[in-house]
């Protein structure tokens, strides 16, 4: 138990780090995810096209390549980010949006066809349908996936830690290196980490489902 | 007899003389796969007419009907509106369906928004009208169609017949040229159609051009120009309301006449 309690400011700096990477993650992946939602439902063609290629492409990607690309191939095409964190941000936000797209692709499909038959009736533009009548009332629905996908995505940034950021999983493995008869309550103590960041997630995702309900 | 034709032929002929007919399709055809659902519509409403469609299901009206502000694109044809051809999708189209009210069977109000904010929210997005402005043009639109008092409720709180008068009032937000009911009381109780007829009759009584797919023949007698019998995506007949009624000309109108007017 020594291991944790003299490495805490360690656990406090891997702790942050893991927050701020899912936190950032999380909202890039919403926004990127939304759009990629809206191309996929596009009266443009080549639109649908890139948001079906998008997604079939990088959801069926195992995030380590997804990292591997983002790391080592992309700087070496001219494509530089500032500091590896940046990059982990980036890889984890492009593989998330995937799978946000289809969360929020099938709260639209939920959105009954005459709500958007209605808005466009009276005059609203494709992406006023989509942003006033349409995402609205998806969003109700896909609240429950997104907050799965979200926690799934705490728990991926773990993979940045074998990518030079150190975020919770790092701190974990250079304490258990360097603490070998402690190794399994250093684990425990970052495993109980994660459990502060995903437990309030499911709790605050069951409290905006009830806020958000509406009789259709 | 002939007090009720001249009645009628002087409510169709002088609107149709106001120059350009507000609405014209011509040589329209439309197919669902192999299905042909519109064939050789040819039609035209002029400004101020109301023209009641009227057919067996199947027959193409609901379809005919989302043509004319292109909820249903046509495969070939020209469908024309104050003049101007239907634009294709993108801006030109919205504000093309800004000057096109439309109400469904299913009401389709929008479920996350409040009544008042269902009026509203076309003039404020499409129109750039101000809230306050809006406001007050969506309350006189309440009052007028008799739901003022539910203006901050939710749709699913009120009944069928007070959602579909809501419909109504959020298409004459935009101040539409013309107004296309698609079977507008087919989704309501028996008790709440008459209240929603109201409206329409009135509408109709002022000088709005309407296109009206309805089953309910007292409507078209009471408040119809014209009456087009469809069947099998075709046109069948078109006549004035009490010609149609006491004297249909084709045999599948005389057919479906003696099917709903018998009971």
């Amino acid at each position: 138990m020594d291991a944790i309690f003299s490495n805490l400011d360690l656990y406090w700096q891997g702790f942050r780090m893991t927050l701020w990477l899912t936190l950032a993650s999380a909202a890039t992946a919403l926004v990127l995810g939304t759009i990629l939602a809206a191309f996929r439902v596009s009266p443009v063609a080549s639109l649908r096209w890139f948001g079906t290629v998008y997604v079939e492409l990088v959801r069926n990607t195992p995030l380590t390549i997804v990292f591997f690309f983002f790391i080592f191939v992309a700087p070496q095409v001219g494509i530089r980010t500032p500091s590896f964190f940046v990059s982990a941000w980036v890889a984890l936000s492009i593989y998330t949006a995937a799978f946000v797209c289809e969360a929020v692709r099938s709260g639209i499909n939920s959105v009954g066809v005459g709500q958007a038959e209605a808005a466009r009736a009276i005059g609203l533009t494709f992406t006023q349908t989509l942003q006033l009548i349409v995402l609205p009332q998806a969003f109700r629905t896909v609240v429950p996936p997104l907050i799965n996908i979200f926690i799934a995505l705490t728990k991926n940034t773990s993979v940045a830690g074998g990518f030079a950021v150190t975020e919770l999983f790092a701190i974990g493995r250079r304490l258990a290196n360097s603490n070998p008869a402690d190794v399994i309550p250093v684990l425990i103590g970052i495993g109980v980490c994660y459990l502060i960041l995903t437990i309030p997630s499911g709790i605050l995702a069951s409290w905006v489902e009830r806020k958000v309900v509406f009789a259709r | 007899m002939t007090a009720s034709d001249d009645m009628t032929g002087s409510a169709s002929v002088p609107t149709a003389e106001v120059g350009q007919p507000l609405v014209e399709l011509r040589d329209v055809q439309k197919y669902f796969g192999s299905l042909h659902v519109l064939q050789d519509i040819n039609m035209s409403v002029a400004r101020g007419e109301v023209v009641v469609v009227i057919g067996p299901s199947g027959s193409g009206k609901s379809t005919l009907c989302r043509t004319i502000n292109r909820l249903e694109p046509i495969d070939s044809g020209t469908i024309t509106l104050d003049g101007q051809p239907l634009p294709a999708e993108g801006r030109a189209l919205a504000r093309l369906r800004a000057d096109v009210g439309m109400v469904f069977q299913a009401f389709n109000l929008f479920a996350h928004k409040t009544v008042l904010q269902n009026v509203t929210l076309g003039p404020m997005k499409a129109k750039g009208v101000k809230r306050a402005a809006a406001q007050e043009e969506a309350m006189r639109l309440l009052e007028r169609v008799g739901v003022a008092n539910q203006a901050n409720k939710l749709p699913a709180q009120l009944s069928g017949g007070q959602q579909q008068r809501v419909a109504i009032a959020r298409a004459l937000a935009m101040k539409p040229k013309v107004m296309l009911f698609d079977e507008p009381t087919s989704a309501l109780d028996p008790e709440m159609i008459n209240e929603v007829l109201d409206v329409m009759t009135s509408l109709a009584k002022e000088g709005m051009t309407m296109v009206v797919v309805t089953h309910e023949m007292g409507f078209a007698r009471r408040a119809a120009h014209r009456v087009i019998f469809m069947d099998d995506g075709r046109i069948v007949e078109e006549a004035a309301p009490e010609e149609f009624f006491t004297r249909p000309k084709s045999d599948r109108a005389k057919d479906f006449l003696s099917k709903i007017l018998t009971h």
